[in-house]
């Protein structure tokens, strides 16, 4: 009889064991409340949710607050259920990790705002310190320099006394000396040292940390403070130069890629082409009807479009070129006047022509992947849309250069340009070849247009935007001579961009078109100028 | 004398019998015209040029909400017929245009402009012909015209919302005010660089910087920008830049690296429209402070798009502000008229306040004497999809101020077209004929 009641309470204590391990699952602890707060779509708890997930210490915290930062964090508020939606599209439940099949049909994204992913990346920071993967352990430094809270240093100490790679040793004493700077119990000699890591850094970042420190720091840290900012400023004053001369190089080239092909046929023929913007925008246009037969028919190939678009460009615009020549342009030879005005009249046909068929609203011309995003050469920031337009303008000319120096067409159109009746007296077909340098120029003008497509908005418009800009360095430059329009087209560049910080946009543009009225008092021929008696005739 | 007569007559040449037979017909055949009478309402965008990105879809939205109204009968028993025409970015082709409309065409309201320089190109037209236009986009105020109706938020409805926003929510202290050159930046940035002061901003924190239309080369700008911000105070921009030099401009935002979460950018007149072009996930978190969102999930919204979809033929259309603020104004206006049961510019401009209509985010917009109407304020933070989700709210309509507060030669102007029959009467002095600054 005792046996069998012990037995029963053995079985009833076991049973109640046994129930409750397989009952305390369901027993919400800290982790299951905070990431139930997700839930409940109010900014407030989701706050408290990423601080108290973050704390959790739980392996899946990283995943739960790098989906919230994604936008794909996903929450049923009737079952108060989370899911992380992955990058391959699979969902999975937040809590357990458990795949799932799909999102409830009362689920929706949580939302966030600005404030709430600051907090997602300096959480982020601290738990991924010790990623095994070095950019992101990268990106954890900068978040924690950024955020600078005392909670991680000792998270930051760990990972740097294990640190091996020598770009993230560097974040992370930087993120270190942050957090040193702004803890209120920091050791002076640390504070100190701190104020001489920040210092090395040097980046705007650096000076932002600095100049935000408040002004309660003992005074030989003040000091030290105030020294590395005034020096960090004085380093920066003296990149933010070479920072607008680059400025001023992507804009030059901008300029001289418009303005080539309208310095050869100004020079070759002495035609005023006010058609040349349109030859542009219809380069612009191609790039444009480019993309889109790839983006239809052949997506992968979307990276290649500029590179097909540009000979493309080329004929096209030079075929309407060589068409407006021989068309309009040839019977009105010895009249400037009126070629001036028929090529102004012909550039409203074709922008009105390309208004109808493309319709009068901007149209999308995408950047493919290698033409987005910068890189930093010491304290600057270089674009890469930019740099590969000078890198391609650079080519252009070079191209062309050669192409005038080497071959027989080049030849012909040198000798045009210096006499044309002693050309014609040698041999040399000069209605020919003013319909080839045409059509060249207007070809150019095409190239000009798929790079600018890059950069600007493509409109049956773009083409007015740039022909005042075209003419000033023709002008400027010296007509006839590419070298002329080169250095033309980068001092115009160069000048308007240290102008602009001093006068601003508007009043740069005004000061260089004055500047340029008053150079042509002096020079009127321009920088580089043709000399020779039939030119002078 | 009978027969002397039907001598007379028959001895009439042929000719002139089928001459007269012939203009009778014609005439009889041309008067059931007569009886098939329209109304015409004109449609003032820009279909072309730098504004044509952001105004092309209004005039849309008028053809739009002209075809349901004709499907309900119409208005007073008519048809009503849109007339358009392109100005074309144009400013004094703007009022050209008006011009053509009223006398020309006889239309009886104009729905039209975006630009303030276009509207103050048209406003002597209007004023002189005696015409109506409803104007449906945010402006800078300072104005309170007898002939405009102003269904687009005044600074009070959308600038000093936004930057109290920034303020409280974001903890801003340094400002960049970035707007295009011409008046509506111009002004919106002497009340916003004066409220900002009055909320104790310092001068050195606040950083003002105006550039052409169409303008294309941010590089300097968008670096300045970044500069300004890195002194250790909390920055953002506050962008009153129009038509699509935005596109290069969030572009170079995007190509710099500067991040929502960093430096936010809010802008006044960057929409579902503008954003439909570019891809916006650089973009996420920036912000937009406006009237109504395509975003916000009521009854008479989901409607609206629906019925919009499926009239442009194209379920990816979006809706925005500036075309809500048209719903609204069309609304009124047709209940005006059929009100005093008749389109004459005098009864219906005085029988216009007092007109309640819904708008799309579930209140009631009432036209106020001032001829602003009452609106509720949304901030949008930008999605990856080119929506907006709204991060606040006011808890009501905010009912629109002609004359801003914040300035010294407007905060004792009113407009009161009901009672005192005066734009800008001053309430100090109780007299009409205040200046404004």
């Amino acid at each position: 009889m005792s046996a069998d009641i012990f037995d029963r309470l053995r079985a009833a204590v076991l049973s109640f064991l046994l129930i409750f391990v397989f009952t305390a699952p369901a027993c919400a602890g800290p982790f299951e409340d905070a990431v139930a707060k997700f839930a409940n779509d109010d900014f407030a708890e989701t706050a408290e949710a990423i601080a108290a997930v973050a704390a959790s210490g739980n392996p899946l915290a990283p995943r739960i607050i790098g989906a919230l930062g994604d936008e794909r964090l996903f929450a049923d508020p009737e079952s108060k259920k989370v899911f992380i939606k992955q990058a391959d599209g699979k969902i999975i439940d937040a809590t357990t990790g458990a795949a799932v099949d799909k999102l409830p049909d009362g689920a929706s994204e949580v939302r966030v705002n600005n404030r709430l992913r600051r907090h997602v990346d300096a959480a982020l920071g601290s738990l991924t310190l010790m990623s095994p993967d070095p950019a992101r352990r990268l990106a954890a430094a900068q978040a924690v320099f950024k955020s600078h809270d005392e909670n991680a240093l000792s998270a930051v100490d760990e990972a740097l006394a294990k640190e091996t790679n020598k770009s993230v040793k560097t974040a992370f004493a930087e993120a270190r000396a942050a957090i040193l700077l702004f803890k209120q119990d920091a050791s002076e000699a640390d504070k100190l040292d701190a104020v001489a890591v920040i210092k090395s850094k040097g980046d705007q970042e650096a000076l932002a940390l600095l100049t935000s420190l408040g002004t309660d720091q003992p005074p030989l840290v003040a000091k030290a403070v105030a020294g590395a900012i005034s020096s960090i400023q004085s380093n920066l004053a003296m990149w933010s130069m070479v920072q607008n001369a680059w400025y001023g190089l992507s804009l030059g080239s901008v300029l001289l890629l418009a303005a080539i092909g309208l310095a050869i046929t100004f020079g070759v023929m002495g035609v005023i082409n006010m058609a040349h913007g349109e030859m542009v925008m219809i380069g612009a246009y191609t790039t444009f009807v480019v993309q889109e037969v790839i983006r239809t028919r052949y997506p992968a190939l979307f990276d290649y479009s500029l590179l097909i678009a540009v000979p493309l460009a080329f004929m096209v615009a030079g075929a309407i070129g060589v068409a407006i020549e021989r068309g309009i342009i040839r019977f009105l030879y010895g009249r400037p006047l009126e070629t001036l005005l028929a090529t102004w009249g012909l550039s409203l046909v074709i922008q009105q022509a390309v208004r109808t068929a493309f319709g009068p609203t901007n149209r999308e011309v995408g950047n493919p992947s290698w033409m987005s995003g910068a890189f930093d050469v010491g304290q600057i920031t270089i674009t890469y849309n930019r740099l590969w337009i000078l890198v391609f303008t650079l080519a252009v000319f070079a191209i062309l250069l050669a192409m005038l120096r080497y071959t027989a067409l080049g030849l012909e159109m040198r000798a045009v340009t210096q006499n044309r009746r002693m050309a014609a007296s040698m041999g040399i077909a000069t209605s020919r070849v003013d319909a080839l340098t045409f059509g060249l120029g207007s070809g150019i003008a095409g190239i000009a247009g798929v790079a600018l497509s890059q950069i600007d908005n493509v409109s049956p418009n773009l083409g007015q935007s740039y022909i005042i800009d075209s003419f000033m360095v023709v002008v400027f430059g010296g007509v006839g001579n590419l070298w002329g329009t080169l250095v033309g087209a980068f001092t115009l560049g160069i000048a308007n961009k240290f102008l602009e910080p001093v006068a601003g946009a508007v009043l740069g543009k005004i000061a260089i078109l004055v500047l340029i009225i008053l150079f042509i008092q002096k020079r009127p021929r321009g920088l580089f100028a043709l000399r020779g008696r039939a030119v002078e005739a | 004398m009978l027969t002397q007569f039907t001598h007379d007559i028959a001895r009439m040449s042929r000719r002139r019998w089928l001459v007269a037979t012939a203009g009778l017909v014609l005439g009889l055949a041309f008067s059931p015209a007569k009886a098939q009478e329209t109304i015409k309402v004109g449609v003032l965008h820009s279909l072309s040029g730098t504004m044509a990105i952001s105004e092309t879809t209004l005039k849309d939205t008028i053809l739009f909400l002209i075809d349901e109204q004709n499907k309900k009968g119409g208005v007073l028993g008519k048809k009503l017929e849109a007339v358009v025409v392109d100005p074309a970015s144009n400013w004094p082709l703007f009022a050209e245009k008006a011009r053509e409309l009223i006398t020309k065409d006889k239309v009886a309201v104009v729905f039209g402009c975006w630009t303030s320089v276009s509207r103050k190109s048209v406003l002597p037209v209007f004023k002189e012909l005696n015409s109506i236009l409803f104007y449906p986009v945010q402006y800078e105020g300072e104005e309170s015209e007898r002939n405009v109706f102003y269904t687009g938020a005044a600074p009070n409805q959308q600038a000093i919302p936004a930057v109290d926003y920034l303020m409280k929510e974001e903890k801003v202290k340094r400002w960049v005010l970035a707007g295009t050159d011409y008046v509506y930046p111009r002004t919106t940035n002497k009340i916003l660089e004066a409220y900002l002061k009055s909320k104790g901003v310092a001068q050195e924190d606040i950083m003002i910087n105006y550039t052409p239309f169409g303008h294309s080369d941010w590089q300097t700008i968008v670096a300045d920008i970044k500069k300004f911000g890195s002194a250790g105070k909390k920055t953002a921009v506050v962008s009153t830049i129009n038509g699509d030099a935005n596109v290069p401009f969030y572009k170079e935002l995007g190509n710099q690296g500067i991040k929502a979460k960093d430096i936010p950018v809010v802008a006044f007149s960057v929409g579902e429209e503008e954003l439909a072009g570019i891809d916006t996930k650089p973009l996420i978190g920036h912000l937009a402070a406006w009237n109504y969102f395509q975003s916000i999930k009521t009854p008479e919204n989901e409607k609206f798009i629906k019925a919009w979809q499926a009239y442009t033929k194209n379920p990816k259309r979006v809706t925005n502000d500036p075309m809500e603020a048209h719903v609204i104004g069309f609304d009124m206006w047709v209940k005006a008229v059929e009100k005093v049961k008749s389109t004459d510019a005098d009864k219906v401009i005085d029988a216009l306040p007092g007109i309640e209509a819904k708008n799309l985010t579930g209140g009631v917009s009432k036209m106020l004497p001032n001829h602003h109407i009452t609106k509720p304020v949304f901030i949008g933070e930008i999605k990856g999809n080119g929506q907006f989700d709204v991060v606040w709210k006011t808890p009501g309509l905010v009912p629109g101020d002609a004359w801003s507060k914040e300035l010294e030669g407007s905060k004792d102007l009113i407009g009161d077209w009901v009672d005192k029959k005066c734009g800008n009467y001053n309430v100090k002095l109780n007299k009409c004929g205040g200046q404004g600054s």
